[in-house]
């Protein structure tokens, strides 16, 4: 088991306008694991996140990839590293295609620098094939498609350049039953791959069967971690609303005092 | 399955009756059809009416709307705001406007005028070659920086495009005022005018004419087939043979068909006259009118030489230079990386940024290439005058906003092709130019221009809304 984490974000601090939306939180993820990040509405777990993609610019803190501080100061950064977000807006253009969102960015070109357009769809339809089989539509500019397929066309986009470690923000959100239990299939199949995972989410259930540890947030500060295996929903449930942390976690700087 | 083109993707759709199954077999615009119909009415009530105004009930084609001569000026006088439109689109789609570009037309052209009337033509000596270059250069990279400025304004100093270019509006005018005295600064170089159209120099003649065009067929032909290979090489559904066969030869006859109309259009018999003198050329008899003036007269309006010697003129100088801008913007739009994000930009600006893509710098620049296609305009409009004035881009602004909508731009961003903005820019200028020719009051054009442009959008927002 490897004693460096995959990534460490220590005392991360953002504010907005006066507002603390983030306040010196730490978390961390090791490869080949599923943490998940919970609290309330405006808990500061997406602005998080969302540092750690390269979206907003942190005030101060540090991120450590492999134990080597890097700088992540745009989305660019982030995707050099190997971070992969799939936000919970999905951050879709909306008037073009599954392939040219896909590659947004990333574009694949000719050797006369134009965009090689059949090469893009011809990708986009394996990847599509391999997340959603019943996926056709192709041409069309994804604003036509229905909330699921657009979920896996972020997926995908997601998925598709070799994440080392992937941000998914509410990925369960927009989906079915039957697609959320493909969403968990898939996590389970990257986990395997070593890559780690952030999962954010309401659903105190969706994290209890996915992931291995869970952290939570209030007030832009986190209450407390803890390995899933030690606590319970009613421990879990008390850390979102009260911020009291159960015996079994290891209380952080936002965690009730009187409490202790 | 195979046969089924991929975008009929709605399967109500597919056992519709033949135009249904036509239009999916070849995917072609249905938006772009209507367009084009909406034209040729428009075209051919104005050859109407003008026939019934000559009191020449000749029905279709016996008036002066659907000539040779009139459909050749309406391409002429269509250029400069159809380079501009061009550009238009793509600041439109990334859900900028730039209301500046008539100003910027203004102040532009001045100053390429006073650089070549006052600076350079006195220095150099009246028509040295050095002129236009430089003249052409100047005023290209003055535009690039003003739209560049504006564009910088509103990606870095979060201006909104809106107020920058309104500022630019009155400010770039009153630029153009200082700089020219209020004065019309001219005339213009005489190599420089060729870009205006307006001399035989500009026309390429029937032979040039035939030649682009066949070139032009050639290369629609060349696309249909090259992308017929790639989808066979991926294996992808393929279009129907027939109807790869029907866009080709519809693209033909379009290209060609109108290069037979403007090759239709002889010289002035001035011109020709002047010319064969020139070149010792012996005017055939028969074309001397009854008093034995040389050459047929302009007379009843219609300016034909009916016997004798005729020299088509072909395609003018601006109409090319608008085809070839079309064409490059096209391939800027569709085919290259730039292209791409300005269209998912205006999508969802936000998920751009995500992706990575330095939306400010790309704001910069779709300005800075709006400027610069101000500065083609402007060397256009001043050499088609032969004078610039601080009044020469006056209203542009709007008529090119107004042909990008109409042509299928929306303005909540995100959708505009460039070929749907020409032929805005062309329904446009059919209508002003075929009010002129029915000798209605200005007043009047206003408000018909201003109806359509009204009534157009909103014939699009049904149309949108029964598509989905």
């Amino acid at each position: 088991m490897a004693n460096t984490p995959l990534i460490e974000m220590r005392d991360i601090s953002i504010a907005f306008g006066g507002i603390k939306a983030v306040d010196r939180a730490s978390v961390d993820l090791y490869p080949g694991e599923v943490v998940g990040l919970l609290g309330h509405n405006g808990a500061g777990k997406s602005t998080l996140i969302k540092v750690l993609s390269g979206a907003y610019k942190r005030d101060s803190g540090l991120i450590f990839i492999e134990g080597k501080e890097v700088a992540i100061n745009n989305p660019r950064d982030a995707k050099a590293l190997g971070i992969e977000t799939i936000y919970q807006t999905l951050a879709l253009a909306d008037n073009v295609d599954a392939a040219a969102n896909l590659y947004l960015g990333r574009e694949l070109r000719t050797a006369f620098g134009t965009l090689d357009d059949v090469a893009m769809e011809a990708e986009t339809r394996k990847v599509m094939h391999r997340l959603n089989p019943n996926f056709r539509r192709f041409k069309e500019p994804v604003m036509k498609l229905s909330g699921g397929q657009r979920q896996s066309v972020a997926i995908a986009r997601a998925i598709h350049f070799n994440a080392r470690i992937l941000i998914m923000d509410e990925p369960t959100a927009a989906l079915g039953p039957q697609e959320t239990a493909q969403v968990g299939e898939l996590i389970k199949q990257l986990k395997a791959e070593g890559i780690g995972i952030f999962l954010i989410s309401h659903d105190l259930h969706d994290v209890f069967d996915l992931a291995d540890r869970l952290t939570v947030m209030k007030n832009g500060k986190v209450v407390g971690s803890a390995a899933i295996k030690d606590v319970d929903h009613d421990g879990v449930l008390g850390m979102i609303i009260a911020g009291k942390c159960p015996p079994g976690a290891i209380p952080g700087p936002g965690a009730l005092q009187s409490a202790a | 399955m195979s046969k089924q083109p991929s975008s009929s993707a709605s399967p109500a759709l597919t056992d519709d009756g033949p135009v249904r199954r036509f239009l999916n077999a070849t995917e072609i615009d249905t938006r772009m059809i209507g367009m084009i119909v909406a034209l040729l009415l428009i075209w051919c009530a104005f050859d109407i009416a003008s026939g019934i105004l000559r009191g020449n009930f000749g029905g279709l084609l016996g008036g002066s709307f659907l000539t040779p001569r009139n459909l050749w000026n309406l391409l002429n006088q269509t250029a400069s705001i159809a380079i501009m439109t061009s550009g238009m689109v793509l600041v439109i789609v990334m859900r900028q406007i730039d209301l500046s570009v008539g100003s910027m037309l203004s102040l532009i052209a001045v100053a390429g005028g006073v650089l070549q009337v006052y600076q350079l033509a006195p220095s150099l000596g009246v028509g040295h070659p050095a002129i236009w270059i430089m003249a052409i250069i100047a005023i290209l990279a003055l535009g690039t920086a003003i739209g560049a400025f504006n564009g910088y304004l509103t990606a870095y100093a979060q201006i909104p495009s809106f107020i920058v270019t309104l500022g630019g509006l009155i400010a770039y005018s009153g630029v153009a005022f200082l700089l020219a005295k209020g004065e019309t600064v001219a005339p213009m170089d005489k190599t420089y005018k060729i870009l205006g159209g307006t001399i035989p120099a500009s026309w390429i003649g029937p032979f040039w004419t035939w030649t682009l065009s066949l070139i032009a067929c050639a290369l629609i032909v060349f696309a249909i087939v090259n992308g017929r290979r790639q989808r066979i090489r991926f294996k992808f559904p393929l279009r129907p043979v027939w109807a790869e066969a029907t866009l080709a030869s519809l693209g033909s006859v379009i290209v060609l068909g109108a290069a037979w109309i403007v090759n239709s259009y002889p010289w002035p018999p001035k011109l020709a006259e002047a010319y064969a003198k020139e070149n010792n050329i012996a005017i055939p008899a028969g074309i001397e009118d009854k008093g034995g003036n040389a050459i047929c007269m302009a007379a009843d309006l219609v300016v034909r030489c009916v016997e004798g010697f005729t020299i088509g003129t072909g395609y003018a100088a601006p109409v090319l230079v608008a085809f070839a801008i079309g064409a490059v913007l096209t391939f800027i739009a569709s085919r290259t990386r730039f292209g791409r994000y300005v269209y998912a930009t205006g999508g969802n600006p936000e998920a751009a940024n995500l992706a990575g893509i330095n939306t400010k710098l790309l704001t910069v620049k779709v300005f800075a290439l709006m400027g610069f296609l101000v500065g083609v305009s402007a060397i256009i409009s001043s050499a088609r005058l032969d004078a610039a004035t601080n009044a020469l881009g006056g209203l542009n602004e709007l008529y090119v906003i107004a042909a990008a909508v109409i042509g299928g731009t929306s303005l909540a961003g995100g959708v505009g092709t460039i070929y749907g903005a020409i032929l805005g820019a062309l329904l446009m200028q059919s209508i002003q130019s075929g009010m002129g020719l029915l000798n209605l009051p200005a007043a009047f054009q206003n408000i018909v221009v201003g109806a359509v442009l009204v009534v157009a959008v909103w014939l699009d927002q049904i149309y949108r809304r029964n598509v989905k």
